[in-house]
Parts: structure tokens; C-alpha cells; sequence
């Protein structure tokens, strides 16, 4: 998942990651490695809920030990510099095929996986996640970023990313400050290839347009939803997951669409690490974690993204908006998963962003 | 610089006394080393290292091999928007230093020259206690405050139903509220030291002489607290200008400044050598500006 703050997060995730390591290095001397299963992953990420992981110790009797991440190159370098160490890797899918590349993970054995079965069709056999006649990584989680709208300023949904230029709304628009998500949004509305748009200047003039719309920029889904308590914005671009838990658990008038234009969507694969020390027990765990019990999990302590098990998304309350507005098969088909940026494309995009901003200042 | 006249002073007594002085001295500075080797290595250790990053090509990360170059500090000519950020970043520290010293330094002379005894210490408790809640949280707190139909607005609304909104929350001003909230007791309270200090006789004499208020103030209290003054301005003027926390949570649309894109190259591309080289661009602006400031205020401060 790319959408993290790990700056904030990064010093707890270290020293979480010291001591896990530390733990890890004395059970690794009393504990055969048969009974543990050793999980690199972001903090906070689903596979490291407490409940979750004591019913999947309970069921197997195999203990679950974590390992994080704080950015994506982390997860390169760690698979690097302990081969033979982990189990389970969790991956954003537009890392799968380098990952494979290098000889990183090892292909997957799904018919030891029943829960695999469960998934819907397009997110278990998705290019990323399978190739070479091979599965490198199993469906688990997905989410979009998207535009959501105040409930009470739009009596319709909007339809179009055009709104977000709307006059109507001049300074009302709450944005999120992150250079990809930002050339993504203008070039799906440019109606440009979001993955490798052909003309950056349009793009460029495209989010100078934005100037007189934006109230305000957010990084953390915590500052987003504190812009839209305080109703500083009508329109916003954010996250589905974070739409959803504002209007369910703080009880906000949002909602978000998917646009005739598109949306942007991140997914999540769980991979095994080559040679790991305990295959038997990585099999296990992804079966338990694409599992709808443990997803159903997920949604009850809120902040869930999209499972791709489609029994699990069968078992969401009716009034889910995961339910109602992102997983309707039309809005599935608009949905253009993030592929792999180079760090030149990152580069190039950051000063994109930052001279739109200085623009936006003048 | 005590310790200096000390010295001088005892030196032409006799041999004992300025054994005695040598060794008071070489006591001083074996006091104080454990000071310089902590900084040395928390100061200067990192700023060295930063430098050798802002001349690499690329961050030295797994296999990558990086070599040594100029074209971060090319990066910076190439692109208008750097000049431009730059101009925004130090306009932006000199407003915030001047609001202080307005603010600032009125309110250091009132305690040091009016105010006495226990007030005095309560009030200076109160302009340190700001300081012990974390900066983030104050910040945040000014959105709150700041916002239209925030704590203000309210409060004005409840009195003057009718009233426009006063909300400045996500534009410059804002962010001008919040780094003078967070800096101005650094003003309050070096000029609050040098004021203080100016021996009381003095204006009386000067008053015994005839001179009206202004005139002390403008002969004698002023001159005598300028030295405080110049250490409050370095103290507010460095860091605002690379402030980025700041300008990112209260500026909205006109959040941007050079600090903030200085951090974007550290946590969004990794760039450190980048984010090194325009760090360091900024610093030298900004000794640049103190190097020119340095005649006028050298007679002045004596620092001879």
C-alpha cells in the first residue's frame, strides 16, 4: 500500500522493528522455526491485529512474528540482506514482478490455499500477481483513491472529475498533497494514461487550473477528516476507506464516487519469500488472511480497505459503500490500478508538483 | 568575556594570582569540553555528512553507485520556482522576526524595568509555558482558533451577530500567527536578560541630567539592549526561514516555502543529496544576510 505517512510512523515502526528483531533472534535459539510464521508488512496493516493474529495461533498453533516496513525500498532491502529469513511478504502489486525478477519471492502453490477460491476472478488472476504460467502473489486487500463529495451540498453525486474545476466549488476543494496521486487525477481527467502520461505539460497546466478551487492540502487521512469536520471543504480527494469510516463511525455527510473518468486504485498481494523457513505456515496464513472471517474482522474495528475474497465483500452490510459504489461491476471496470513509478517518474512528478505549488502561492 | 577581564585584571599582580588564573582557566575549559565534543558531534558531525550528500549524484542506497557532482547545486539556478520560494521563505522570516520584535521586545522592557518581584517570576513562567507542549499541538491548536467559524469567530459572532468572518486559517497571515506564537518568547526573553542587566544608575542619571523618557530610552536602554535584541532576531530569523511544519498544517493553498520542498525531496523521493544541497543553499542566504548586517551592528554591539 503506498498510501502512508511513514515519516510519522517511522521512529515507532523502527523501534518496533528492533525489538520484534530482538525477539525474534532469542525465540529463533530456544523455538524450532516449524512453529512460527515470520510476516513483513507495514505497521498497523491488517496482518498485525492482535485478534487476528491470536486466532491464527489458536487454529494452527503457529506463532505469528512481524517484521516492518517503513518504505517501499525498505521491503527490497530487507528481502535482500536476509534471504531465508521471512515468510510472508506483503507487496503492492506493482512490485510483485521485480520482486520475482530478482529472485525474491518463489511462486506460490495455491492448491495449498483453499480461501483461494474465494477471490474474484480478475484480482487472483491479475497480471501483476500472475505471470509466467506461475501465482507470485495472492490477492488479499485493495482500495481506491477517489473524489468524495458533501452529502448535503450535493443532492446528486457528482459524475465527473471535471467538478473538482467546477467554479461552483472555488475553494471548497480539499486535495491531497502527494505528487503521484496528483498527476494521476489530472491525467485521468485529461483522459491521458495515468501510468505514463504522454504530455506532462497539459498535465502541468491541467493542476494549475486547480488554483482558485483548493482550500487546503492534507497528508494524513487524520488531518483529511479534520478539514471535513470543520466543513472547510465540499469536495475532496481521498481514499474510499477514509470516506467510509468519516461517514459511518464520526457520523459525516460524505459519500465518494468513482468517476466516469476513473479513480485510482492500489492493490495488495501477499507473497512468499524464496526459500522461507516455514512454507507450510506461510500457506496457512495467507489462506487465514484472505479469509472473510478475518476480514469481517478488519471492518468491525474500522479503517478496512477492499478484500478481493468476493465472498467477504458478499458478507458487507447493505449500506457499505464499499458495497454500494466500489465494488459495483461497472465501477470495478473504471478503476486504474497503480503500475510501477520509476524514481526518475518520481522525481519528475515531485517538481512538477512543486512548481504547481509554488504557482498556486503567487 | 568575564573571564577575560578577570584575567586582565589579575595580571599584574603578583605570580601566585596568575598561576592561579591560568589554572581557573584551564579548569573552564575542561568544564566546558564535554559541552563542544556534544556538539561537535550532534552539530557539526551531521551537517558535515549532509554536506558530502549534497555532492553526490544519487542516494549511496543498496547497490546504486554514486559519484560526486555539482548538479544538485545546478538544480537550484535551473528552476524559477527555487528563487521564487527562496524570496517567500525569507520575506517570511523577516515579517515573523519583525512581529516579534514589536510584540517581543515592549513586553521584555515592561518586565524588566516595571514589573517586580513575584509578578515577574509568574509572568515569565507563564511566557516559557507554551513551550512545554509540543509544537505540532500548538499549531494545531491555532487551526482551530484561527478557522472561519472557529473559536474566534464565535466568540465575535456571540457579541456581533451580523459580523463577517474573520477566519484566516490557510493563508499567509495564518502562518505569520503561528511561527510568532511559537518564537516570540525567544525575544521576550533575551531582551528581557539585556534589559535587565542595564544598571538602574545610569537612567537615573540620565534623568538627574534632564533627559525626557524618550531620550533615556533612545541613549541609554536601547543602545545597552541592542546585543539582546540581535540574539533574539538570529534565534527567530534562522529557523523560520527553513520552517515547513508550519506553512504545511496553517497555509493551505499558500503552504509552500523552500522548507517545505526541502522536506518533500527528504520523505517523498528520497533525495537526500537534493534536499542537502538546497539546505545548504539556504544557509548561506541566510549567513549571507547576517554577514551584510554585520558593520552596522558591529559598533553598535561591540563585538570588536
Amino acid at each position: 500500500m503506498t498510501e502512508r505517512t511513514p515519516r510519522k510512523r517511522g521512529f515507532h515502526r523502527l523501534l518496533a522493528g528492533i525489538s520484534v528483531l530482538g525477539i525474534t533472534a532469542a525465540l529463533g535459539a530456544s523455538a524450532s522455526l516449524a512453529d512460527e510464521v515470520r510476516v513483513l508488512n507495514w505497521k498497523g496493516w491488517g496482518t498485525d491485529e492482535p485478534w487476528a493474529v491470536e486466532a491464527f495461533e489458536k487454529e494452527t498453533g503457529t506463532k505469528v512474528v512481524h517484521d516492518y516496513i517503513t518504505s517501499f525500498p525498505e521491503v527490497f532491502t530487507k528481502l535482500r540482506t536476509n534471504p531465508g529469513y521471512y515468510d510472508v511478504v506483503v507487496l503492492n502489486a506493482a512490485f510483485i514482478g521485480q520482486a520475482a525478477q530478482e529472485g525474491l519471492i518463489q511462486p506460490i502453490d495455491t492448491s495449498k490455499i483453499p480461501n483461494f477460491a474465494e477471490l474474484y476472478p480478475d484480482m487472483r488472476d491479475a497480471p501483476q500477481l500472475s505471470f509466467d504460467g506461475k501465482v507470485w502473489g495472492v490477492a488479499w486487500v485493495w482500495g481506491g483513491t477517489s473524489v468524495s463529495y458533501n452529502t448535503e451540498v450535493f443532492s446528486d453525486p457528482p459524475t465527473s472529475l471535471e467538478v473538482l474545476w467546477d467554479p461552483k466549488y472555488a475553494d471548497r476543494v480539499c486535495w491531497r498533497d502527494d505528487p503521484e496521486d496528483s498527476v494521476r487525477f489530472a491525467a485521468l481527467a485529461l483522459g491521458q494514461n495515468p501510468d505514463d502520461p504522454e504530455d506532462m505539460d497539459a498535465i502541468a497546466e491541467k493542476l494549475k487550473a486547480l488554483k482558485p478551487q483548493i482550500k487546503a492540502f492534507w497528508k494524513s487521512g487524520d488531518e483529511w477528516l479534520k478539514l471535513v469536520a470543520a466543513n472547510e471543504c465540499d469536495l475532496s480527494t481521498i481514499w474510499t476507506n477514509n470516506t467510509e469510516a468519516a461517514a459511518v463511525k464520526d457520523g459525516l455527510p460524505v459519500s465518494f464516487i468513482v468517476a466516469e473518468e476513473g479513480a485510482i486504485a492500489f492493490r495488495d498481494g501477499m507473497s512468499i519469500a524464496a526459500d522461507p523457513p516455514n512454507e507450510a505456515g506461510a500457506n496457512a496464513f495467507i489462506n487465514y488472511m484472505i479469509s472473510k472471517d478475518f476480514y469481517a474482522g478488519w471492518v468491525d474495528i474500522g479503517g478496512a480497505p477492499v478484500s478481493a475474497n468476493e465472498k467477504a465483500i458478499g458478507d458487507l452490510p447493505e449500506s457499505s459503500l464499499t458495497r454500494e459504489i466500489l465494488t459495483q461491476p461497472d465501477a470495478l471496470k473504471r478503476l486504474n490500478f497503480k503500475g510501477p513509478l520509476t524514481d526518475e517518474q518520481r522525481q519528475t512528478y515531485l517538481d512538477l508538483w512543486q512548481e504547481t505549488k509554488a504557482y498556486f502561492a503567487q | 568575556m568575564p573571564r577575560d577581564e578577570a584575567g586582565t585584571a589579575s595580571s599584574p599582580q603578583s605570580g601566585t594570582v596568575a598561576l592561579a588564573s591560568s589554572k581557573t582557566r584551564l579548569a573552564g575549559y575542561w568544564l566546558t569540553a564535554p559541552t563542544y565534543f556534544w556538539l561537535g558531534i550532534t552539530v557539526l558531525l551531521p551537517l558535515a555528512i549532509m554536506l558530502y550528500f549534497s555532492f553526490l549524484s544519487k542516494m549511496p542506497y543498496g547497490k546504486v553507485e554514486a559519484t560526486l557532482t555539482l548538479a544538485n547545486y545546478a538544480t537550484y539556478f535551473e528552476k524559477d520556482f527555487y528563487h521564487f520560494l527562496t524570496w517567500r521563505s525569507i520575506m517570511l522570516g523577516f515579517h515573523v522576526t519583525a512581529a516579534c520584535v514589536v510584540i517581543g521586545y515592549p513586553a521584555a522592557l515592561l518586565l524588566a524595568r516595571t514589573v517586580r518581584g513575584r509578578w515577574r517570576e509568574a509572568i515569565l513562567l507563564l511566557i516559557v509555558l507554551p513551550f512545554w507542549s509540543n509544537a505540532l499541538i500548538r499549531i494545531f491548536a491555532w487551526t482551530m482558533v484561527l478557522r472561519s467559524n472557529g473559536i474566534v469567530d464565535q466568540a465575535i459572532h456571540a457579541v456581533l451577530p451580523g459580523a463577517p468572518s474573520i477566519g484566516i486559517l490557510y493563508t499567509y497571515p495564518a502562518i505569520v500567527v503561528g511561527l510568532v506564537h511559537s518564537f516570540v518568547p525567544y525575544m521576550i526573553l533575551t531582551c528581557y536578560i539585556s534589559l535587565q542587566a542595564i544598571d538602574s544608575s545610569l537612567i537615573e542619571a540620565g534623568r538627574v541630567l534632564g533627559a525626557s523618557n524618550l531620550t533615556i530610552f533612545r541613549r541609554i536602554i536601547l543602545p545597552l539592549s541592542l546585543p539582546g535584541l540581535f540574539v533574539g532576531v538570529v534565534l527567530i530569523f534562522v529557523p523560520v526561514v527553513g520552517a515547513f511544519m508550519e506553512p504545511r498544517i496553517l497555509g493551505g493553498r499558500q503552504s509552500i516555502m523552500l522548507g517545505t520542498v526541502i522536506e518533500d525531496q527528504f520523505t517523498e523521493v528520497f533525495n537526500w543529496p537534493l534536499g542537502a544541497a538546497l539546505s545548504f543553499i539556504l544557509l548561506t542566504i541566510v549567513i549571507l544576510i547576517f554577514a551584510a548586517t554585520y558593520p552596522l551592528l558591529r559598533h553598535r554591539l561591540r563585538l570588536t
